[in-house]
């Protein structure tokens, strides 16, 4: 690891830990709350990949828009999102910011300070999105740079190459890390594309392209920051392919066995906290009971917060009927005639 | 006042709505320096510049996704597909993006898109399409399908302005079949709201579109007969003015749907639906259904006129409703 190319003071080192270690500590109280039926639907990990979301995000400045797709929880918590909030939108309580309307990841918030533009489950679709979000900020002379992520398998949709073709055509200021985790569910790289070097997609569409490890939190932050300075100077997009590997099953109920144990064991030395915590004890930026001060606190908070979003009560059952557009709610589903009888039998 | 094609009038009121607010653009497939392939883009590349006036490559999904993108950020954006069978490109961004962003996480996606349906121009399978009743069952999204140019206007000024994304139909049929005098300035006419575009007491043609023009004729040739028909012109399909829709069937009891949309799971089904549930006591006969048959559009002109409505064969739907 190289502390150098990052150009990072130590705050600035100690807040990367941070943010990795808050990563996984919501994804392990997550995976409580699942194994008590309390996250009603799939849980998603980025175990092993926490330095991929963590390092990039850390490199956009205020303003500047992302998405983040499943396997990005850190990116989030990086640009001011809340513990409290993934929570509950986990478990599909009221208080989440849908409101129990979408899960997991899939929310967002707009600002001046920088928007997260919500995710949709179908990969690729962002690209194109967070293009003509950055077009509209050169449109207003604004400066904005966009992120987001794509996966080993998402990369092959068509929404990919259009997105990026676009980008690349309208020289759009967009930061797109193809996150290689080695699978897509079940489906290894091999299987997605015959050439699997993602990074060789740069030239191709004529854009910026630069290779990184994605189990390196200091190299994934610098290479990202790289881009991003190309960008807001008006050079254009950079793919940057990130290596890493995914940890876990798709979701938790995945028990991987398609990946051979032997790759899982290459795996294990290089998890990008572990490896973090080493750089910053060995070369003296923070000592253990920094780190144990960092993880201390990430433990309080998330007490906090889960209890914040396990006090807070499910939606109630009539009140997804509203904001399908601006205006009046869309109409409960009683037919006329059984609420005419209805009616009727009440007088 | 202004005589102005359907055409020059959908153009009119982008090109006015651009100089009156920044925040509108357009953007698709030689938009800029050709003007569109139907022209109705003309002259918005040398007016507004680059900027504003965006061509793209031949990739509906990332028009419709740039567009989305930029109506998140505040811009008012309008995207063309050059035909609008090529919406099935842009099927995701706008389904799954564009209607269901405002009820998952409170972001509104004030886009357009627009783009040339319907046959009668021996544009064969792929250059003729009605594919409203793809998106009809979307919740989320808004569908408008003018017939005159005063609602071409009107909804198209509408559209730009509505906070929600809407799916702008306009029949190239009409292009530069229909003019009349449009009003000056502006013209506001609001999406959700039919119209009565004829009068009458005896049965009612629920339609849209360029099947409106057909409806239009055959209740002029009834008239003659001494059949008075009420038309109703939709204009919005999505929401669908039930109140209009109901009203006029239960006026007359007797109600033809007439759509170029292929008739299973057609737009028609729907609006029985409504009249069997809302009007069922009103209604003095079966209602008719009028529509193409469960075929692609076909390119010859022999084979097109057949499976098109026309005059005839809807003026012969009104006998026998009439003699019911």
């Amino acid at each position: 690891m190289d502390p150098t190319a990052s150009q990072l003071g130590r705050p600035q080192l100690v807040e990367l830990y941070h943010f990795m270690r808050l990563n996984r500590s919501v994804e392990e109280r997550l995976a409580n709350l699942y194994r008590q039926g309390k996250v009603v639907g799939g849980l998603y990990r980025s175990l092993g990949q926490e330095a991929c979301s963590v390092g990039s995000a850390y490199a956009l400045g205020p303003g500047d828009v992302f998405t983040p797709l499943i396997r990005n929880l850190g990116a989030i918590f990086v640009r001011g999102g809340r513990p409290r909030d993934v929570f509950c939108q986990y478990m599909a309580r009221a208080a989440g910011p849908t409101g129990g309307r979408d899960l997991n990841v899939h929310f967002g918030w707009l600002s001046e300070t920088g928007s997260m533009l919500a995710v949709v489950s179908m990969l690729g679709d962002m690209i194109s999105i967070l293009t003509g979000a950055v077009l509209a900020e050169r449109m207003k002379g604004k400066k904005t740079v966009a992120l987001t992520w794509i996966g080993d398998g998402g990369a092959s949709t068509g929404a990919f190459h259009e997105g990026l073709n676009f980008a690349c055509v309208q020289k759009a200021p967009l930061v797109l890390i193809v996150e290689n985790n080695k699978y897509a569910y079940s489906t290894p790289t091999r299987k997605q594309t015959a050439n699997t070097r993602f990074v060789d997609r740069a030239q191709a569409y004529g854009c910026f392209g630069e290779a990184v490890d994605g189990n390196d939190v200091l190299a994934v932050y610098a290479a990202t920051r790289r881009a991003v300075d190309r960008a807001r100077a008006g050079q254009g997009p950079t793919l940057i392919e990130a290596d890493t590997m995914r940890m876990r099953g798709h979701a938790e109920h995945d028990d991987m066995k398609y990946v051979p144990r032997e790759v899982i064991a290459q795996w294990v030395p290089k998890d990008p906290i572990a490896r973090y915590e080493r750089f910053l004890l060995d070369s003296a930026v923070a000592s253990q009971s920094d780190l144990d001060a960092v993880a201390a606190m990430i433990d309080r908070q998330l007490d906090l917060d889960l209890a914040w979003a396990e006090a807070s009560p499910f939606p109630d059952a009539g009140s997804g009927l509203d904001r399908v557009y601006e205006g009046a709610p869309a109409r409960p589903p009683v037919p006329r005639l059984v609420a005419e009888w209805e009616a009727r039998k009440r007088r | 006042m202004a005589l102005l094609t359907y055409l020059d009038a959908i153009r009119l009121a982008m090109l006015e709505e651009m100089q009156r607010d920044p925040r509108v653009f357009v953007l698709g497939q030689d938009v800029g320096a050709y003007g569109g392939a139907f022209r109705v883009t003309a002259g918005f590349l040398e007016t507004f510049g680059e900027g504003r006036v965006i061509d793209t490559p031949i990739s509906e999904s990332a028009i419709v996704g740039a567009a989305i993108g930029a109506a998140l950020m505040g811009m008012r954006p309008i995207a063309e597909m050059q035909f609008i069978d090529f919406i099935s490109l842009a099927f995701d961004q706008l389904v799954n993006y564009a209607a269901k962003s405002r009820y998952r996480w409170g972001a509104g996606v004030p886009i357009v898109v627009r783009g040339p349906c319907g046959g009668g121009v021996h544009g064969g399978p792929y250059h003729s399409q009605n594919p409203e009743s793809y998106f009809m069952n979307v919740p989320g999204l808004k569908i408008v399908a003018p017939a005159t140019p005063t609602d071409a206007k009107g909804l198209m000024t509408s559209a730009i302005r509505d906070p929600d994304p809407v799916l702008y139909l306009e029949h190239k049929f009409l292009y530069r079949r229909v003019k009349e005098d449009v009003p000056d300035g502006e013209v506001l006419v609001p999406i959700g709201k039919a119209r009565i575009a004829r009068p009458g007491s005896h049965l009612s043609i629920v339609s849209y579109a360029a099947m409106l023009h057909v409806a239009l004729e055959a209740a002029e040739a009834a008239a003659a007969e001494g059949i008075d028909v009420e038309v109703l012109d939709l204009r919005t399909l999505l929401p669908l003015d039930e109140e209009a829709i109901l009203t006029t069937a239960a006026k007359t009891g007797k109600v033809i749907v007439l759509h170029e949309a292929t008739r299973t799971g057609g737009p028609g089904g729907e609006i029985v639906a409504l009249i069997a549930e809302g009007a069922f006591e009103s209604l003095d006969a079966p209602v008719v259904r009028l529509a193409p048959p469960d075929t692609p559009v076909p390119y010859a002109p022999p084979l097109e006129e057949y499976f098109l409505p026309n005059a005839q064969s809807v003026g012969k739907a009104i006998r026998a409703l009439y003699d019911y």
